[in-house]
C-alpha cells in the first residue's frame, strides 16, 4: 500500500527534488528514495534523511530502496552511505537495494569513514591579551635590533658598491629616480602647495585679531621651512614609494626571485636594495625642497588674496625673517628621513612569506611604522636642534 | 534522466569509435575569433566537446591553447563567434543562469590559483559555502571527502597552500574544481611540474574520477602519456583553428606537419611504446 501511494506522488510533476518515503512493518523499515540526490538540492537532502533517520531510530533492519533516483552525486552518496553506517552504529541493519551500477560506483568510492574534525581554535581570554600584548614588545625590541643589523648590511653593500663602482648599478637607480622622485613632483607639489595655503589662511585669521598679520610670514616660512615640507613630503613619499618598495620586493620573495638572484651570486641588497635607498636619500630632499616652495607659493597667494600682502612686502619680509639656517635645519633632515624609509620598507618586504595575505599586512605594516618613524625622527630633531641653539 | 550518468558505455568503458553525431555536445564553439590589440589568436575556430570524454587539447606553444580554455570560461572576451555550453549561447545567457552554469564547471588552473590566505580544507568550502546550504557537520565531511578522492592525506587539510608542493597543489586545486560535483572538469596542464610518476598518478586519478563521476574533461596538456592513456579524443590547435582531432589513432595517421612531428617525434615514440 505504501508502494501505491508512492506510485502517486511520483507522478506529480515536480519530481526532482530528494524524496525519501518508508513503511513500517513490524521490526523492519524499507525506504523508497526518489529524486535526484545532488548538491544543488543539499538542504532537502540533509532534511529528507533525518527525518528518515528519526523515524527508523529504534527499529531492527532498513532497506534503501534506490532504483528510483535520478540522479546520485558524492554529495548524495556521502549522506546515504554516512545514514547507512549511522544505523549500523545503533545496532540497526541497513542495507542498500535496487543499486545501478554506475551508482555502485560511486557509492563505493565515497565510502564513508570518519574524518579527523577541524582544530578548534580557543577563544581569546585575558592571559592571551597578556601574552600578545608581551608578545608585541619583543618584536618591537627585535624589529629595532633587525634594523640595525639590516642598516649595516645596507652600509656594507654601500661600501662594496664604493670600493668597486663597476658594481653600481645606474640604470636601477636612475630608473628609481624617475619613480620615486620624478613621478611623485606633481601629488608632492599639490599637497604642499594646499597645506601652505591653509595654515597661510588660519595664521591671517588668528593673527588678524592682534593687528599682527604681517606676522604670517615669519609663522609660514619658519614652519614651512624648519618642519611641514620634509615632514609631510616624508610621509607622502613613506605612503607612495615605500608602500611600493615592499610591495615589489615582498612579491619577489613571494615568488622566489629573490632565491633565484642569490643562487646566481648576486646579492639581493646590493642589486635591489641599495639603488631604491639611494634614490631615496637624493630624491627625498629634491622633493622636500619642492614642496616647501609650493607651500611658500601657496601661503604668499593666500595671504595677498586674504591679507592684502602684495608679493613684494611678502618676499622682502621673508628674506628679512628667514636665515639660511632655518632653511638647511630642514633640509639637513630629508636624507635621514628617505634612509630610515627605505630601510623600514626593504626590510619588511624581505619578510613577506607565501600568501597575499602576508604581502598586504606587510605592506600596511610598513607604512604605518616609517610615517611613525618619520614622525618620531623629526622630533629627536627638533630637541637635538635646540639642544645646540638652531 | 541520464543526464550526470551517460550510457554506461561512455561512462565505465570507453567507447572512442561511437558515432560522434549520436553523441550529446556539451560545448559547441562555432567561427570563434580572440585576439590582443592587432594580434589574431583564434581564427574561425570550431570545436565540439561531448559529453563524458576525456578531450586533450595540444599545439604549439604560445598558439592560445590557453586562451581558448579562458574564451569558453568567460575570461577573455572574444570579438566574433559563438559558444554554447550545455546548448545555451554564453552571449543570451542572464546573470542567473551565467552563474547556474558557472557551478556545473570546475576549473583547475595551471597554477592551482588556489586562495593563499585559506587552508586547503577552506579553499575546497569556498565555493560549498557560497552555493550550498549545508550543516556544518556535512561540509566539514564533504569537503574531507573531496580531499582524500584527489589522494591528498587528511593532514594536508590545515595547511595553506605556501606549505605545500607543487603536486599537492594540483591535488588540492583539482578537490576544490570538483567541490561542486561538476559536469564539466577544466584541466589547464594538469601534470605539468609534476615528476613522471606522480605525473602518471595524476593521469590515474583523472581517469578514475571521470569513470566515477562521469566527468567531461577538457584537458590542455604537452604531456604525450596523458595523450596516450587517458585522453579518447585528441584536438591539436595550429594558426588559430583546429587542425586535426579525433582519436589518438587518427592523430598518427594526419598528414599536418606540425601534428606528424608532435606524435612521432622521439619523445612521442617512447611515450608509444610505454603506453601501450
Amino acid at each position: 500500500m505504501g508502494a501505491k501511494e508512492l506510485g502517486g506522488r511520483r507522478d506529480e510533476a515536480d519530481a526532482r527534488d530528494p524524496k525519501a518515503e518508508f513503511e513500517r512493518h513490524g521490526d523492519d523499515v524499507r525506504a523508497w528514495l526518489s529524486g535526484r540526490w545532488t548538491v544543488e538540492h543539499a538542504g532537502s537532502v540533509e532534511r529528507e534523511m533525518a527525518s528518515l533517520v528519526d523515524a527508523a531510530a529504534d527499529c531492527g533492519r532498513v532497506l534503501f530502496d534506490l532504483s528510483e533516483i535520478d540522479r546520485l552525486d558524492t554529495l548524495g552518496a556521502w549522506v546515504l552511505d554516512r545514514t547507512r553506517h549511522d544505523f549500523g552504529a545503533q545496532g540497526v541493519a541497513a542495507d542498500f537495494v535496487g543499486v545501478r551500477s554506475e551508482h555502485h560506483i560511486l557509492l563505493n568510492e565515497v565510502a564513508y569513514r570518519g574524518f579527523q574534525p577541524e582544530p578548534v581554535k580557543s577563544s581569546p581570554g585575558f592571559r592571551d591579551l597578556l601574552a600578545d600584548v608581551g608578545e608585541a614588545v619583543v618584536n618591537a625590541g627585535r624589529d629595532f635590533a633587525h634594523g640595525v643589523s639590516f642598516l649595516g648590511e645596507v652600509i656594507a653593500a654601500l661600501t662594496r658598491v664604493v670600493v668597486n663602482p663597476r658594481r653600481f648599478r645606474v640604470p636601477a637607480l636612475t630608473n628609481q629616480l624617475e619613480q620615486i622622485a620624478f613621478r611623485g613632483v606633481p601629488i608632492i607639489v599639490l599637497i604642499c602647495f594646499l597645506v601652505g595655503c591653509i595654515v597661510a589662511q588660519q595664521g591671517l585669521f588668528q593673527l588678524q585679531r592682534f593687528g599682527a598679520q604681517t606676522f604670517v610670514v615669519n609663522l609660514v616660512g619658519i614652519l614651512v621651512l624648519r618642519e611641514l615640507g620634509v615632514l609631510l613630503t616624508s610621509i607622502m613619499v613613506a605612503g607612495r614609494s615605500g608602500a611600493a618598495f615592499t610591495a615589489e620586493i615582498g612579491s619577489m620573495k613571494m615568488r622566489e626571485e629573490i632565491d633565484a638572484l642569490r643562487v646566481m651570486g648576486l646579492d639581493p641588497i646590493e642589486v635591489l636594495i641599495v639603488p631604491r635607498i639611494l634614490a631615496l636619500v637624493i630624491g627625498l630632499p629634491i622633493l622636500a625642497f619642492l614642496g616647501s616652495m609650493a607651500a611658500l607659493l601657496g601661503a604668499g597667494l593666500v595671504a595677498w588674496i586674504y591679507g592684502d600682502i602684495v608679493p613684494d612686502v611678502f618676499l622682502t619680509r621673508l628674506k628679512a625673517t628667514i636665515e639660511f639656517k632655518t632653511f638647511l635645519v630642514g633640509m639637513i633632515k630629508a636624507p635621514f628621513m628617505a634612509l630610515v624609509i627605505g630601510l623600514i620598507a626593504s626590510m619588511e618586504g624581505m619578510r613577506v612569506e607565501g600568501s597575499a595575505e602576508s604581502l598586504g599586512r606587510h605592506v600596511t605594516s610598513s607604512v604605518v611604522k616609517s610615517i611613525f618613524m618619520v614622525i618620531v625622527l623629526d622630533g629627536f630633531f627638533a630637541m637635538f636642534f635646540a639642544a645646540i641653539r638652531l | 534522466m541520464s543526464a550526470a550518468f551517460p550510457s554506461a558505455s561512455a561512462s565505465g568503458v570507453r567507447a572512442p569509435h561511437e558515432r560522434d553525431d549520436e553523441r550529446e555536445v556539451v560545448i559547441r564553439v562555432r567561427d570563434l575569433e580572440v585576439g590582443f590589440g592587432e594580434r589574431l589568436i583564434m581564427k574561425g575556430l570550431d570545436l565540439d566537446v561531448y559529453r563524458g570524454e576525456i578531450l586533450g587539447f595540444v599545439g604549439p606553444s604560445g598558439q592560445g591553447k590557453s586562451v581558448l580554455t579562458r574564451a569558453i570560461l568567460g575570461l577573455v572576451p572574444k570579438r566574433a563567434g559563438s559558444i554554447e555550453v550545455f546548448g545555451e549561447n554564453v552571449d543570451n545567457m542572464t546573470e542567473s543562469s551565467r552563474s547556474e552554469i558557472e557551478r556545473r564547471w570546475g576549473v583547475l588552473f595551471q597554477q592551482g590559483a588556489l586562495f593563499s590566505a585559506l587552508t586547503v580544507r577552506q579553499n575546497v568550502q569556498v565555493p560549498m559555502r557560497e552555493y550550498l546550504e549545508l550543516s556544518p557537520r556535512l561540509l566539514d565531511e564533504l569537503a574531507m571527502l573531496k580531499i582524500e578522492m584527489v589522494g591528498l592525506k587528511p593532514d594536508a587539510a590545515d595547511k595553506l597552500p605556501s606549505e605545500l608542493s607543487g603536486g599537492m597543489i594540483k591535488r588540492a586545486s583539482l578537490a576544490r574544481a570538483l567541490s561542486l560535483d561538476p559536469e564539466i572538469l577544466f584541466l589547464d596542464e594538469p601534470t605539468s611540474g609534476l615528476d613522471p610518476i606522480g605525473a602518471g598518478e595524476f593521469d590515474e586519478l583523472i581517469a578514475t574520477l571521470q569513470r566515477t563521476l562521469g566527468l567531461t574533461v577538457f584537458m590542455v596538456t604537452h604531456d604525450l602519456d596523458s595523450l596516450y592513456t587517458v585522453c579518447d579524443r585528441i584536438a591539436a590547435l595550429g594558426d588559430g583553428r583546429i587542425i586535426a582531432h579525433g582519436p589518438i589513432d587518427a592523430m598518427l595517421a594526419s598528414e599536418d606537419p606540425w601534428v606528424r612531428a608532435y606524435f612521432h617525434g622521439k619523445r612521442a615514440r617512447s611515450a608509444m611504446s610505454a603506453g601501450g
